[in-house]
């Protein structure tokens, strides 16, 4: 499969790829949004004041590092004809959900 | 074929895919990039589950609660570190020109999904609960 360039007068992608992977980013942090509601709101049902600050703070910020890079790729999806995703951005993401899960498995236990 | 060594080694040193073969089309890349955020969004779904499974069901015995939010859990977990694998997977193969890597984990999936959705109705239908009948 050799690389398809578009042609310089066919410079108007016609499919609206950068936007629609920013939308598919957009969806992605509203789930991550509720997942992260989930978890504050399982925390914070009796385990000592403490612990509940520090279990909504540790998803809070879990969910503010999958915004930020979130963020970060939407700004780059903003050019004509974007760079491809970076691995670690990838990695990112992965290490955010996964940390969610962890975490919600060391709740629920 | 699947080839597990040479996943395994992009997976230690992902940047490394950029250094194989030729950039393909930006378009191509963005399709991958979004089957990648549809199953971190299926991940994160499943983790949610995993949780409402455990705030919304108080009534289910705490083994069998506990269990269902466990499995849901570790399959979201399972996911989304699939799902890192798999756009690897798929970029290197583009840039070297290879077909697709296939994968049996939207079977599994799948199957597992199915079984906990099972579970959930006979666990619910014959009142396998602490107040139950």
């Amino acid at each position: 499969m050799s690389p398809v360039r578009p042609s310089p007068a066919a410079e108007r992608d016609a499919g609206l790829q950068p936007e629609r992977t920013r939308l598919a980013w957009r969806r992605t942090t509203l789930a991550c949004s509720v997942a992260a509601v989930l978890g504050v709101r399982q925390v914070l049902r009796g385990a000592g004041v403490v612990w509940e600050a520090a279990g909504a703070a540790l998803i809070v910020l879990v969910w503010l590092a999958f915004l930020a890079v979130a963020h970060r790729r939407m700004q780059e999806l903003a050019a004509a004809r974007p760079p491809g995703l970076a691995p670690r951005a990838a990695s990112g993401v992965v290490a955010c959900t996964v940390a969610l899960a962890v975490f919600a498995a060391a709740v629920v236990l | 074929m699947i080839d597990f060594g040479r996943a395994a080694r992009l997976w230690w040193a992902p940047q490394r895919v950029r250094e194989e073969g030729e950039q393909p089309d930006y378009r191509f890349s963005l399709a991958n990039e979004r089957t990648f955020l549809a199953w971190i969004r299926t991940a994160l779904a499943l983790v949610g589950g995993g949780f409402a499974v455990d705030q919304f069901l108080p009534d289910l015995r705490w083994g069998v609660r506990v269990g269902m939010a466990l499995a849901l859990l570790g399959v979201g977990a399972a996911c989304a570190l699939r799902a890192v694998n798999h756009w690897l997977r798929c970029e290197a193969a583009m840039r070297r020109g290879e077909d697709l890597p296939v994968s049996r984990f939207p079977v599994l999936l799948g199957v597992g999904v199915g079984l906990v959705s099972a579970a959930m109705v006979v666990v619910v239908l014959f009142g396998w609960t602490d107040g139950g009948p």
